[in-house]
């Protein structure tokens, strides 16, 4: 109470601030440097797309510092209600919302839009940190596990709903807080394992993966052969693993998008279409690749000036640092968010409220999902799942939701001392 | 919780595996490939090529004989067009509306993106009218390039013609041509395309993802200019060459004339001829039906370079100077001529009996029977049995004359004739052959031919008493006026000089003394020396040839004259060589024979053409009527066969041939 006249902003970690800010400057410039035909004449337009991401970012930081003037406690609070809210904004958008490239993601609020699954995510943080700081659950039991499914699903399947598979995708993210919470690292393995499966029953014929699966499973019994228990749980691992192929098999045709499919078939180079489907990420790969170990400079990316990369303000954003920067260029953005995210990993655990840390986690692991599929998306390592690039890409609604999923941390984190 | 807060590890561990993923792809993509650097330089570069003006051709006394004209191409880029007036642009064109509709179609075929063309070599009128309207048609402009254009309307075979390049050429060119380009297809264009065709320009543009150019490439940094082609002078005497094709208009043959001293060809004349211009630009395929394919004495065959004849007569003084050489015969020894001569039982017959006959007189009366004798001693001077072998210590001498080898001249698809070796008489005979076998050779018969360039270059070989430079039309490539090694350099037959005077002795009587039998062709105040040479075709009428140069001193040219089918040399080919002689050494040619030129220039020695399906003979008339008269028309009066077509459809006059007669195998020359 000392310190009256800097009580909000006490404590505060300014170097994530510093790397926010270092973040949306990048994507400010590569914003700027995305828009075809560049006239060096002109004056600073505000009606343009780096001219609004302007706008953006100053009412962002804006934002974000009157997050840290709220009382930490408050968000704690208040947390069941803005989960409730955001539930209830997506439960609107699918009935009142615009189409937007086949997704109906959209509130229009006079020429304004709303996104509604960006802010979805730092509601479901919260209720599953208040969730996990009141009951402390170690989910070694099937309500607890079932609960926490709940709080996450929800949203989840409603986005799905819409449909945007890559933004609710995302929250598969929350698998990791659980983790930290005590959520048993076996299912961190069987999601690994069914990622590798899926991939796996595209590449290599069905009957093979059965043989190596039966191999490996009857291996493991055998070294293990007095311990009766085990051998029964490896032998319903292996029959559900059999099953778990041949349900891929069925959903791929049967669930799946034609569009998703081919995204998938062209991530895994089952198929090439330089032309239809494949052509961003071909177009993309080719802009980043071409900016060699320092780039192009800025500005001077012909993939970029002369409009080959579609989206690349938004989900392709990557494309154009790559192209300008190069591999130099690509390693800072990176390293930044690397950075980022181990400092709010840090941060979290320095946290004594549940509730702090478990947000902490949310937001690093949200963060990093993005970062990871964005950019694996670019270079092809992942099928084209349109996320934007967190604090990068062009938009409000994004930018915003990951200012405030930030800063809402960064506030929590100021009062790590206070019990909540 | 100790457990729970390492989790912390196995998280952030998480994050830097999968930053480290994300950047062994980057490096890879971008460091150690560079695949995608050379995809998007060819995703906005695109090269548009500049193509320079071929190089002009000038004759011997640098007038421009080969240039170059403008013509104008009405481009269109279809997704540029927008609704337009079809009926002003089809008046404009003097096309129809259904034509610009499909010109368009046509063009949108091709690309919807790129300067297509629309209306190739569009008309002077056409373009001024274009010029001015042309603001109203967006997506259309003109683009003006050039086509060859030869201002004497002569010498279609010398020069050859331009074509667009086949896919042939391209595969061949490793990547110079591409599809659009022209070539030299023949004659000089072909044989000079590498530095006529200059080098092209590169214009590096950048497009966008809509194709729209977005301007140069770096500034223009990897840009070229185009190069003109060089210029090209021949030893083409334009004026003789024009009154060569004049004398020998409704004649098939050839003329060959060279400056001995240089090797450079004077004219090189294939009769029938065609005006070069027929086969530029817009008409010119159906024109090369037409005039090339469907004319039936195949002006296709370049007759100097790629007509086989009998040398004849033309050969004797070869023989002479062989015999001198190798000290066979002495000038004064003579023969004895009964009017024949007997090889074994087989009679070589003369055209005249002179009795006792020395060689100047052999030659200037072309005597069978003498040079009969000088061959016996030449391959028998090593005694009857060395035969086989004395003969092709001849044969191996006559060859350094320029015989039974190509002579390299600067024209494709020369062809070499025929001189055997003594294996292919062994081949036929066994061991069993003698000077008696190939006594046809000893007067230019039997199983030798040559091109009218070689004939013509012995005759240089003469004139230079002894040596010959390779015979060449083009004497300075370029500013610098580079001409090949080969063209500058002597190449000697091993005769002796002084054994030329007593050939040429008898050779300037054959021109200019009452017993010669080219004396109707001597030419006032010019000594020429020559040799007639009536050359026995066993297919048809006797070949009209003449060999000859002048002045006798420090000779300016040396010519060579096949006229097919026309009898006599003295009669046709004598007349026609002096004529053009006189013409380039005079510049004129005066009074009576000025009128005697006239004569010769009606004179129609076209032999009667064989149906070869039918086998039966048609008459000149007939087989000229097959050919589309309106199709001539269309061409300028240049092209011989056009008289010819008039002439025939207004003389009532028969046929003035007879049937071939392939009777005698027994060689008559006079």
């Amino acid at each position: 109470m000392q310190q009256q006249g800097n009580r909000f902003f006490f404590n505060v970690d300014w170097i994530t601030v510093l790397i926010y800010i270092a973040l949306c400057t990048i994507g400010f410039v590569s914003i700027y440097a995305s828009i075809p035909h560049h006239d060096p004449a002109a004056s600073f337009d505000f009606t343009s797309s780096y001219g609004k991401q302007l706008i953006y970012i100053i009412t962002g930081l804006i934002l974000g510092l009157s997050i840290l003037l709220f009382d930490g406690r408050l968000f704690n609070v208040f947390a069941p209600f803005i989960y409730g809210i955001t539930i209830l904004l997506l439960i609107i958008v699918l009935f009142v919302g615009r189409n937007v490239g086949g997704n109906q993601a959209w509130i229009p609020i006079g020429s304004f839009r709303l996104q509604p699954s960006e802010f979805a995510k730092f509601g479901t943080a919260l209720l599953l940190a208040r969730y996990v700081s009141t009951f402390n659950p170690k989910f070694r039991d099937i309500k607890s596990i079932f609960i926490a499914a709940a709080i996450v699903l929800a949203p989840l399947l409603l986005i799905m709903l819409q449909p945007d598979t890559g933004s609710a995708l995302v929250f598969l993210a929350f698998m990791f807080p659980l983790y930290r919470e005590g959520l048993s690292g076996y299912f961190l393995l069987i999601f690994l394992g069914m990622i590798v499966l899926f991939v796996a029953d595209f590449l290599v014929p069905t009957y093979i993966l059965i043989l190596i699966l039966t191999t490996i499973g009857g291996l493991f019994i055998y070294a293990n052969k007095r311990k009766q228990k085990l051998i029964i749980t490896t032998v319903l691992v292996t029959l559900v693993a059999i099953g778990y192929l041949f349900l891929v098999k069925v959903a791929y045709t049967k669930v799946l998008e034609p569009h998703q499919r081919s995204r998938i078939e062209l991530m895994l180079g089952l198929k090439t279409d330089n032309k239809g489907a494949g052509y961003n990420v071909i177009q993309s790969q080719i802009a980043i690749g071409s900016g060699q170990a320092t780039g192009r400079g800025f500005l001077q990316g012909t993939q970029t000036k002369y409009g080959y990369v579609p989206e690349q303000s938004t989900d392709f954003i990557f494309s154009t640092i790559g192209e300008e920067w190069g591999f130099v260029g690509c390693s800072v953005v990176i390293g930044l968010y690397i950075f980022l995210l181990l400092r709010l990993v840090n941060l979290a655990e320095r946290q004594r409220s549940t509730f702090s840390r478990v947000y902490g986690y949310s937001v690093a692991c949200i963060l990093f999902f993005h970062v990871f599929i964005n950019i694996g998306m670019t270079i092809g390592i992942i099928p084209v799942i349109g996320i934007p690039l967190p604090l990068i890409s062009y938009g409000g609604s994004s930018l915003w939701s990951f200012t405030i999923l930030v800063f809402i941390f960064l506030k929590l984190d100021s009062n790590r001392m206070g019990f909540i | 919780m100790e457990q729970l807060f390492n989790r912390k590890y196995v998280i952030q561990g998480l994050f830097i595996v999968v930053a480290l993923i994300l950047l062994a792809k980057l490096f890879y993509i971008q460091i150690f490939s560079d695949a995608a650097f050379v995809a998007a330089e060819s995703n906005v570069l695109k090269k548009k090529f500049k193509y320079p003006a071929r190089g002009a051709i000038l004759d011997r006394n640098m007038k421009v004989i080969v240039q170059n004209e403008p013509v104008y191409d009405l481009m269109v880029i279809p997704n540029e067009v927008k609704e337009f007036d079809t009926l002003a642009l089809a008046n404009a064109l003097e096309m129809t509306i259904d034509d610009v509709h499909k010109s368009l179609k046509k063009a949108k075929a091709k690309s919807n993106y790129q300067s297509t063309p629309f209306s190739k070599q569009i008309s002077v009128q056409s373009y001024a009218r274009l010029q001015e309207i042309l603001y109203r048609f967006p997506g259309f402009s003109t683009q003006d390039r050039t086509i060859r254009h030869y201002p004497d309307s002569v010498a279609g075979q010398l020069f050859g013609y331009v074509k667009e390049v086949s896919q042939t050429d391209i595969d061949k060119s490793e990547g110079y041509y591409r599809p659009g380009d022209y070539i030299g297809k023949s004659g000089l264009e072909r044989s000079y395309e590498d530095v006529l065709r200059g080098e092209k320009g590169v214009v590096n543009t950048v497009y966008d993802v809509h194709n729209t150019p977005q301007g140069s490439y770096a500034q223009g940094k990897y840009d070229i200019n185009a190069v003109s082609g060089d210029r090209l002078i021949s030893g083409i005497d334009i004026e003789v060459q024009k009154l060569g094709e004049e004398l020998m208009q409704n004649k098939v043959g050839a003329v060959v004339a060279i400056e001995p001293a240089t090797g450079e060809i004077i004219s090189l004349v294939s009769s029938p001829g065609y005006d070069p211009n027929i086969l530029v630009g817009k008409g010119f395929g159906n024109n090369y039906m037409d005039f090339i394919v469907g004319n039936p004495y195949r002006p296709s065959l370049v007759r100097p370079i790629q007509g086989y004849y009998p040398p004849g007569s033309s050969f004797k003084p070869i023989d002479a100077l062989i015999a001198l050489q190798e000290g066979v015969i002495d000038p004064n020894m003579t023969f004895n001529c009964p009017g024949y001569y007997m090889a074994g039982n087989h009679k070589v017959k003369c055209e005249h009996v002179d009795g006792n006959i020395s060689m100047r007189r052999g030659i200037a009366r072309s005597c069978n029977t003498y040079f009969c004798h000088v061959f016996q001693k030449l391959i028998t001077k090593n005694g009857m049995k060395n035969q086989r072998q004395t003969y092709q210590d001849w044969r191996d001498k006559v060859a350094k004359f320029g015989f039974g080898a190509k002579l390299d001249i600067d024209m494709p698809f020369e062809r070499k004739g025929y001189f055997y070796n003594a294996d292919h008489y062994d081949k036929i005979y066994g061991k069993r052959w003698g000077y008696t076998t190939v006594i046809s050779q000893a007067i230019g018969q039997g199983e030798i031919t040559a091109t009218p360039l070689q004939i013509a270059n012995a005759m240089a070989v003469i004139a230079n008493r002894g040596y010959y430079i390779k015979p060449h039309l083009i004497k300075g490539i370029g500013d610098k006026k580079l001409v090949k090694k080969e063209y500058v350099t002597k190449n000697y037959v091993d005769v002796d000089p002084k054994y030329f005077e007593p050939v040429i002795d008898g050779m300037q009587d054959a021109v200019n003394t009452a017993w010669g039998t080219a004396v109707l062709s001597r030419i006032p105040d010019i000594m020429m020396c020559g040799k007639t040479g009536t050359v026995q075709n066993p297919h048809g009428k006797n070949h009209s040839v003449f060999i000859g140069f002048a002045p006798r001193d420090n000779p300016k040219i040396a010519i060579a004259v096949i006229v097919e089918n026309a009898g006599y040399g003295s009669t046709y080919a004598a007349p026609i060589a002096s004529y053009m002689v006189e013409k380039y050494l005079k510049r004129s040619v005066t009074g009576a024979r000025a009128s005697q030129i006239e004569w010769m220039k009606a004179q129609n020695l076209l032999p009667p053409l064989i149906d070869k399906k039918n086998k039966t003979k048609l008459s000149k008339a007939d087989s000229l009527a097959v050919k589309k008269i309106d199709s001539v028309k269309r061409v300028k009066d240049s092209l011989k066969i056009k008289s010819a077509v008039i002439k025939q459809s207004v003389s009532t006059k028969p046929a003035k041939s007879k049937p071939a007669t392939i009777n005698s195998t027994k060689p008559e020359t006079r």
